[in-house]
């Protein structure tokens, strides 16, 4: 039940910080979905740093699945690669996609590595 | 508060994809992520039919819905979890299932959104020759 609560609380707080961000980075620049990209980044360097830290279970459920789950999305990501495909914009489609998954995956990696050293 | 309402809906997409979780027993270590598949996947086809036009035919309050799209929807579908699961696989060298990780995720992924699109454009047509 605590565990529920931990997730609940940390969905909570992770999807309104997603939000604030979206609203002031996405559909401003030239990289039209920047807000998304943001936090689908930052979300995935925190959960590698997590990780590796071995928290207390505790910590992992409020903040890895509850907070970073919900603070980055795969869904949204997806949505936003149709409407660019459907709008011709397949370059920016393209760029997008793999920056995405390079750096997503890349920052991870990243977390990883600091949370190694850390812990 | 709209972002009361976001976060709400955030806290129920966390609770159900942490539920998928345990469903298929998701341990940290490196088995096939299933759970991360399913919600990714299944969160995709919702987005796409509440992204066809079709939600805004029906009488649905603005703010609910935003707050089930970025809330719910959002959060039940993850980004980190995915990257992070992705990089597991890497480090037990479990190089064949990454890539069909990837593939399925990305290529299914997209799939799924256009078809819930198409499945929301086929809902709209229907109430229109009602």
């Amino acid at each position: 039940m605590i565990n529920f609560i931990l997730v609940t609380t940390g969905g909570f707080l992770g999807s309104i910080a997603r939000a604030i961000i979206s609203k002031r980075y996405n559909n401003r620049f030239a990289l039209k979905h920047f807000g998304t990209f943001l936090v689908n980044i930052i979300g995935s360097f925190l959960l590698g740093i997590i990780i590796n830290l071995q928290v207390q279970t505790s910590v992992n459920l409020f903040f890895g699945i509850g907070f970073l789950g919900s603070f980055t999305t795969f869904s949204t990501f997806k949505i936003e690669n149709l409407s660019l495909l459907n709008t011709a914009k397949r370059k920016q489609a393209l760029l997008y996609i793999s920056i995405t998954y390079i750096l997503g995956i890349g920052m991870a990696g990243l977390g990883f590595w600091i949370g190694r050293i850390l812990s | 508060m709209t972002y009361i309402l976001i976060g709400l809906g955030g806290a129920i997409g966390a609770s159900l994809r942490y539920f998928v979780s345990i469903i298929f027993h998701t341990d940290l270590v490196a088995s096939f992520p299933y759970a991360t598949l399913t919600v990714n996947l299944i969160g995709c086809l919702i987005l796409g039919i509440f992204s066809s036009g079709f939600e805004l035919k029906r009488r649905i309050n603005p703010r609910y819905l935003f707050a089930f799209k970025t809330g719910v929807i959002g959060s039940f579908t993850t980004f980190s979890t995915f990257s992070v699961e992705v990089l597991t696989m890497i480090q037990h060298h479990q190089y064949y299932l990454t890539i069909i990780y990837i593939l399925l995720s990305s290529i299914l992924g997209l799939f799924l959104a256009y078809l819930g699109i198409k499945i929301g454009e086929y809902l709209s047509q229907r109430e229109v020759t009602r």
